[in-house]
């Protein structure tokens, strides 16, 4: 293998890194900060590669960013009013908005599963075209990425310091609390819900006008990828102020796609990385709480021997 | 300032569980007043505290506070003026937020997107040290790592930060040790006094309901059976509140905890 092949293998698994980790990014506001597991994600991720495809074949690539993140919004809201709202448990509103969104991604994408973006205008080719003849020429979609993930870091750094951003934080925190204070739990949900569902259909919008086409099915296993690399950077910066934690999660989609760039390498078959990431989120969450129970797992062995 | 007229609650009503908590209920709160609360178990103390905060809509009279009626009001708008302590330490902070996030979160100044300037944390800092614990010099440690007393302490501080009309105190001593629990108990009537707050506090210790505050309600299976203040209030001794609860209630005070705590 060249150099130059190395060399492009890992540019495109950055990209893929810098993309996902929108994602990543949501989660780490709903599940880290609101301490909502948001089901929905796996949809929501499709809608918003399906509206940003839909928009740019209509002829407005820099419209479909946009777009795709107020479809995003929509889709957090019915989760945050299913749940604050209707009574409906939080896992199963997002199981519930998920399944509704297949058909309605399907429906948006005019009745089917697949769309092909090969001669549309998508923010990638219009930044292509605007960096020809230049040193950068073939990094457009690694700008798009960096600035795409350095504005969210930065809205979601200033914004959790905002008293709305920390009303966010303590009612994941201790609903307790904030039931018995002056904030309302049912705004602050909806609020982080319609935020972090944005910030998980640019990350589908982006990922799609990137490899020119978009599927139904481009979401599927998202929740758990997205999890699998926060939980990533929780290991490393998990203890830190706010925006190093974001960072942290964006290391951590690095992190997860290294991993499985190399498993690849080791002729694994791509098809085991919803596997791996399974694996990867149940050690993440379930090592610390083995690690707790040991010296009692311990203690119940040794008596068993004794 | 405060008066709830004639209110009642019954929990599963209409099942074989139904149970009265609080019926037909009469009070009216001063301005200023500071008022202890005793009672045995299952008296109806925190009911009468959630009904005032709104934890669930009474089942009929009204809830008068400050000239407004709020009998219907959802409970997070009634928190704006209403300051609450619970027993447990843990309940009124977030835990992974640090001393300084809670405070300004407690502060409430400005709108939701509005930022603590370094003049407004300074203010903050300044006023947590008046708490004499050293807490102002771990503002940005969570507030996780505080002890129990800290912690109800900083609770205390950012209940009545944004100067609330009525603070509510639901034993909010009872899980500290008592060296602890002396000192947060003289820290809320410090803090008490120097705002003029108008405050109810439940107390399951019947000295510290005789010394703290200018009146005394003594209250069993959801009514208020006695109500004293002033110079009659000033002669009492913690017999004859037992006393006072026997005739009452015509049964005798058969609470372990707070016979052990005279």
């Amino acid at each position: 293998m060249s150099l130059s092949a190395i060399l492009g293998l890992g540019q495109t698994a950055l990209e893929l890194a810098l993309f996902n980790s929108l994602t990543v990014l949501a989660l780490f506001l709903s599940y880290t900060m609101l301490n909502v597991c948001d089901l929905s994600t796996d949809g929501c991720y499709a809608l918003g590669a399906a509206v940003g495809a839909v928009v740019a074949i209509a002829g407005h690539p820099w419209l479909s960013i946009p777009a795709a993140m107020a479809a995003g919004m929509l889709s957090g809201l019915v989760t945050a009013v299913l749940q604050t709202r209707m009574g409906v448990n939080s896992l199963l509103a997002g199981i519930i908005v998920n399944t509704g969104l297949y058909s309605v991604n399907i429906w948006i994408m005019g009745g089917s599963s697949l769309l092909n973006m090969n001669k549309t205008e998508t923010v990638f080719t219009q930044l292509k075209a605007v960096l020809k003849d230049t040193p950068l020429a073939g990094s457009y979609a690694l700008i798009i990425g960096l600035i795409a993930v350095a504005a969210v870091i930065l809205f979601q750094s200033a914004f959790l310091r905002t008293k709305l951003g920390l009303a966010i934080r303590a009612t994941g925190d201790n609903p307790d609390m904030v039931r018995s204070s002056s904030i309302d739990p049912v705004f602050t949900t909806t609020v982080g819900l319609c935020i972090s569902n944005s910030f998980t259909a640019l990350s589908g919008c982006l990922l799609a006008q990137s490899q020119k086409s978009t599927t139904v099915d481009i979401g599927s296993g998202m929740v758990t990828v997205a999890l699998a690399s926060l939980l990533i950077g929780n290991v490393f910066l998990g203890r830190k102020s706010i925006p190093v934690r974001a960072v942290g999660a964006v290391l951590g989609a690095f992190v997860f796609r290294l991993v499985y760039t190399i498993a690849l390498r080791f002729n694994l078959p791509a098809f085991m990385l919803k596997l791996i990431s399974s694996i990867i989120v149940v050690i993440a969450i379930s090592g610390p709480y083995l690690r707790s129970q040991w010296p009692l797992i311990k203690r119940r062995f040794g008596k068993a021997g004794a | 300032m405060l008066r709830l007229e004639n209110i009642a609650k019954t929990f599963n009503p209409g099942t074989p569980d139904a149970k009265r908590a609080i019926g037909g209920l009469t009070l009216h709160v001063r301005k200023g007043d500071f008022i202890s609360i005793i009672g045995a178990n299952g008296a109806g103390k925190s009911t009468l505290f959630n009904a005032i905060c709104g934890s669930f809509p009474v089942d009929s009279g009204r809830i008068v506070l400050d000239g407004q009626d709020v009998t219907m009001q959802p409970e997070h708008k009634r928190a704006k003026v209403i300051g609450r302590l619970f027993q447990d330490p843990m309940r009124g902070s977030a835990p992974n937020m640090s001393i300084e996030e809670n405070l300004v979160l407690a502060a409430g100044s400005g709108g939701w997107l509005s930022r603590a300037s370094r003049k407004e944390r300074q203010a903050l800092r300044d006023k947590l040290a008046l708490l004499d614990m050293g807490l102002e010099d771990r503002m940005k440690q969570p507030v996780g790592l505080l002890s129990g007393g800290q912690r109800q302490a900083l609770t205390l501080m950012m209940a009545t930060l944004s100067m609330p009309k009525l603070l509510l105190l639901d034993e909010h001593t009872a899980a500290l040790d008592p060296g602890t629990a002396e000192k947060v108990l003289n820290l809320t009537t410090r803090i008490v006094e120097e705002n003029c707050l108008t405050c109810l506090m439940i107390t399951h210790n019947m000295q510290s309901a005789l010394d703290f505050g200018n009146r005394t309600l003594m209250m069993d299976q959801g009514s208020i059976v006695f109500d004293t203040e002033g110079d009659a209030r000033a002669a009492l001794t913690v017999d004859d509140l037992l006393e006072k609860f026997r005739q009452a209630s015509g049964k005798k005070l058969d609470n372990d905890r707070m016979l052990l705590t005279k």
